[in-house]
């Protein structure tokens, strides 16, 4: 049963919403919104991001934060990589992505370790660890900027089609790693929706208590929820160095905030026990616009950054907003009960 | 032991679905049971009652396997166990409804209901299908008319309540207690939660009801158990039980019966009010308040009695009407303007309205008084707020241990006086209580009764706003009705009854 009243109280609709004012104002300025390759290179920009924000949303879920995501792709991306080149490994990609993942998975269960077990604070585990982590990577395997081994390179090739944009003359490639996106996300939204362990993270995040008391494995859940980010985390470092072709070890330091500011801005609520994927994806996606695209209507680089905050704060001054609007309304109508 | 305890036991034991003997538990050097004996015959109402610290609390957690008790023996439908786990209680049957209800607010209706059930199937997968079928067959047993897609955070406190005793039903409950059901309800919640006792009841299924409040324990139970410092002081069936021994047995104390009487000498009024009005709450009130009178303002809920003091204290402000201090006219624009004008309001909801929960006892006292605390370039002075402090803490005997405590660790009746003390150490001449002992226990609401009757004494000008009949007999000293946002009657309290107030207020004879 769906109505009205339940739509509108969801912030999916409103970024929606955003987004298409927002690609119609561009369209309508430059015309070149809708061509083929901005859309390719849009999707193409959009796929690390999303992949990070969909374990990020899944801990925001569950009430908890996770800051340090960055910091183990890079760390696993960069040793898988050495590891490879010193092998001189040149068979299957898919290698490269479970070396890659096993380590996120190692990182990630610290991280579980810490949080689940030991009851330690979200924020400040992840992050220790994500100081950790990048500090290992500079220190210990002094990280450089490094090349890929073959089977990565090759991979990176890998392209699904081609968008050519015949006014300016410019071809965009969208890359295979498209595909492990959308596996990902019908992996997670099956998890979410569809296991006693995905409504588990629901469930923790609205109340704990109640869901120890439910019968749910608290702490097996969170354990779960910091390895899955980090198996994810992994991957996503792969597909990252892949796409550029080289193995930078600084390139997706400093994602964690717009990553999870595109995930509250999609109505996962900071509290915890509220969010979807769809949300997620439509706010990484308003995010990734406005990073890309303004630069079509001529505004310089540096203003992008000021309007993706400007639309962060209304973002979540919107979702607070209703919140509290909803609370009061509550309290009213108790009142008036009584 | 009175004899008539040892009958009721009897029965009892020859079938009772759960009874323990000789409970002990001690925390560190604390002792939180003593030796506790209960029992629950089948279909039977009982009530576990005691103040704040007796150690119900403790009982239910042995009972439904959270704590091991250190002896005694548990018995559940004959099986006697020295201890329980929280899976094997629930196994038994034992349902506990905790004071938070241990819903998920995020959840849908369905889905709080059915997800304890599929954890117990030991499912690994959702089925909403599924989901729906277990949510609709337990709203249907107690008749619960709820949108089973709704989520649970937009439900009120009642029918979050409901959900939590339907969720109960779905485990198979032998046995449900319920740990202060009734202390975020209103009065017609109350009633409605009774009648699905009742209800409960009526299936075969015996209650255990933990309560503080002596009204809920009469109207509702058959048995009662009174617990007092981790001991059982009283068993036996209620029709035997009398208020006074009630009371007695539940603080240890006798009380006398509490009456108020201002100094005879009359003073100028310091507070009057002509023809107040505020469009949609109460209409045209006029009375005079002089220091030393205790002022009861009694109504039902939305008869503008909460509206009333709150314009007074500069929350709304009158269409029409004049206010006078000491002869003066005024006009409170604001709560500030209420404050320095000598008026402090002790709102309802102390916990939530009142105070900084988290905060220790010393913050909270000196928050009002800022600017009198701080020196000239608005520092706070240490040694002045740490004076002020212990000055009240002894003055109004607030239990605490330290002043660096803070106020959620206090019981509810000391953090009531601290919200008054509070407001004392501002020169105050007028102080408007509203629910003053609203979730108080017994011991504490008599202290706080006793407390402001020796403020007024010493010149204090105080409004109580209480629903409380008994409360409001007991300690005003002129009692005002209200019904429908006007004045119906002015009492003398001395010279009325409960029945003749709660006619005035409603309505009906």
């Amino acid at each position: 049963m769906i109505s009205l009243r339940r739509i509108t109280k969801r912030s999916e609709p409103y970024v929606l919403a955003a987004i298409i004012l927002l690609s119609l104002l561009i369209q309508v300025r430059s015309g070149q919104f809708f061509s083929g390759n901005n859309l390719v290179d849009l999707a193409r920009s959009l796929i690390v991001p999303a992949l990070f924000s969909v374990g990020c949303m899944m801990v925001i879920v569950s009430g908890g934060i996770d800051v340090s995501f960055p910091a183990i792709a890079s760390l696993a991306m960069y040793v898988t990589d050495k590891l490879l080149l010193a092998s001189n490994y040149s068979g299957n990609v898919i290698l490269a992505y479970a070396i890659s993942a096993g380590l996120g998975l190692l990182m990630g269960a610290l991280n579980g370790f810490l949080i689940g077990f030991l009851r330690l604070p979200t924020l400040v585990v992840t992050l220790g660890t994500s100081s950790l982590y990048t500090g290992l990577m500079f220190g210990a395997f002094s990280a450089s900027a490094s090349d890929v081994p073959p089977s990565i390179a090759k991979h990176g090739k890998e392209i699904l089609f081609t968008a050519t944009n015949p006014t300016m003359g410019l071809t965009s490639n969208m890359p295979s790693q498209i595909l492990i996106l959308i596996a990902v996300l019908i992996l997670a939204f099956f998890l979410l929706r569809y296991t006693m362990l995905g409504r588990g993270i629901y469930a923790i995040g609205g109340d704990e208590t109640a869901a120890e008391r439910a019968g749910f494995n608290v702490r097996g859940i969170k354990m779960f929820l910091y390895c899955f980010v980090g198996v994810l985390a992994g991957i996503t470092g792969i597909a990252r160095i892949s796409m550029m072709s080289y193995a930078d070890p600084s390139t997706m330091l400093g994602m964690e905030m717009t990553v999870i500011a595109a995930v509250v801005l999609g109505g996962t609520r900071v509290t915890g026990g509220m969010g979807t994927l769809t949300g997620t994806i439509l706010g990484v996606a308003l995010m990734t616009i406005l990073s890309n695209s303004l630069i079509l209507i001529g505004i310089p680089t540096y203003w992008t950054r000021v309007f993706t905050g400007a639309v962060i704060i209304i973002g979540t001054g919107v979702t607070a907003h209703q919140t509290i609007s909803t609370r009061r309304r509550r309290a009213q109508s108790q009142k008036a009960a009584a | 032991m009175l004899p008539h305890t040892l009958t009721g036991r009897e029965v009892a034991m020859a079938a009772s679905v759960l009874r323990v003997e000789g409970i002990t538990k001690s925390f560190g050097g604390v002792q939180a049971l003593k030796g506790v004996n209960f029992d629950i015959a089948p279909g039977e109402i009982h009530c576990l009652a005691g103040e704040n610290g007796s150690g119900k609390s403790t009982l239910i957690k042995v009972v439904s396997g959270v704590y091991e008790p250190d002896a005694g023996k548990i018995e559940i439908n004959g099986q006697q166990f020295s201890h329980l786990t929280p899976k094997e209680a629930i196994g038994l049957g034992i349902q506990v409804i905790y004071q938070d209800f241990s819903v998920f607010p995020n959840l849908t209706v369905m889905e709080n209901l059915a997800l304890n059930n599929e954890l117990m199937d030991k499912r690994k997968l959702m089925s909403y299908k599924r989901a729906r079928a277990i949510a609709g067959n337990a709203v249907s047993q107690i008749e619960f008319d709820v949108d089973l897609d709704e989520r649970v955070e937009n439900l009120s406190v009642a029918d979050r309540q409901l959900i939590a005793i339907c969720r109960a039903l779905l485990q198979e409950a032998k046995l449900i207690i319920m740990d202060e059901p009734t202390s975020a309800l209103t009065k017609k919640e109350v009633k409605a939660l009774f009648a699905v006792i009742k209800r409960l009841q009526a299936r075969g299924l015996p209650i255990l009801f933990v309560s503080h409040k002596l009204d809920e324990v009469f109207e509702i139970s058959e048995r009662y158990t009174i617990l007092r410092s981790g001991e059982n002081v009283a068993r036996g069936n209620t029709k035997e039980l009398d208020r006074k021994t009630f009371v007695f047995h539940m603080t240890g104390r006798q009380f006398e019966d509490e009456f108020y009487r201002p100094s005879a000498a009359k003073r100028e009024p310091i507070l009057s009010v002509r023809e107040l009005s505020l469009q949609g709450a109460y209409s045209d009130i006029s009375f005079d308040l002089s220091p030393g009178e205790i002022l009861g303002v009694t109504g039902l809920l939305g008869s503008g009695r909460t509206e009333l003091v709150e314009t007074l204290f500069g929350i709304s402000q009158p269409d029409a009407g004049k206010i006078f201090i000491r002869g003066k006219e005024v006009r409170i624009k604001s709560v500030k303007s209420a404050i320095r004008k000598g008026i402090g309001y002790v709102p309802s909801d102390r916990l939530t309205e009142g105070l900084f929960l988290p905060q220790s006892v010393e913050r909270n006292l000196a928050i009002t008084a800022l600017d009198r605390l701080s020196d000239h370039f608005g520092f706070l002075r240490r040694s002045a707020i740490a004076d002020m402090t212990r000055k009240w803490i002894g003055e109004l005997s607030i239990a605490a241990k330290s002043p660096a405590l803070p106020v959620w660790a206090l019981s509810g009746g000391n953090q009531q006086k601290v919200v008054l003390a509070r407001w004392l150490a501002n020169d105050l001449s007028i102080l408007m209580l509203n629910g003053p002992t609203m979730g108080v226990d017994i011991g504490s609401k008599y202290d706080i009764h006793v407390l402001m009757r020796e403020l007024a004494a010493r010149g204090l000008a105080i409004i109580i706003v209480s629903d409380d009949l008994p409360e409001v007999l007991a300690c005003a000293s002129r009692i005002l009705v209200m019904r429908d946002g006007a004045f119906v009657q002015e009492l003398d309290p001395s010279a009325t009854t409960e029945s003749k107030l709660s006619e005035l207020s409603t309505g009906i004879a």
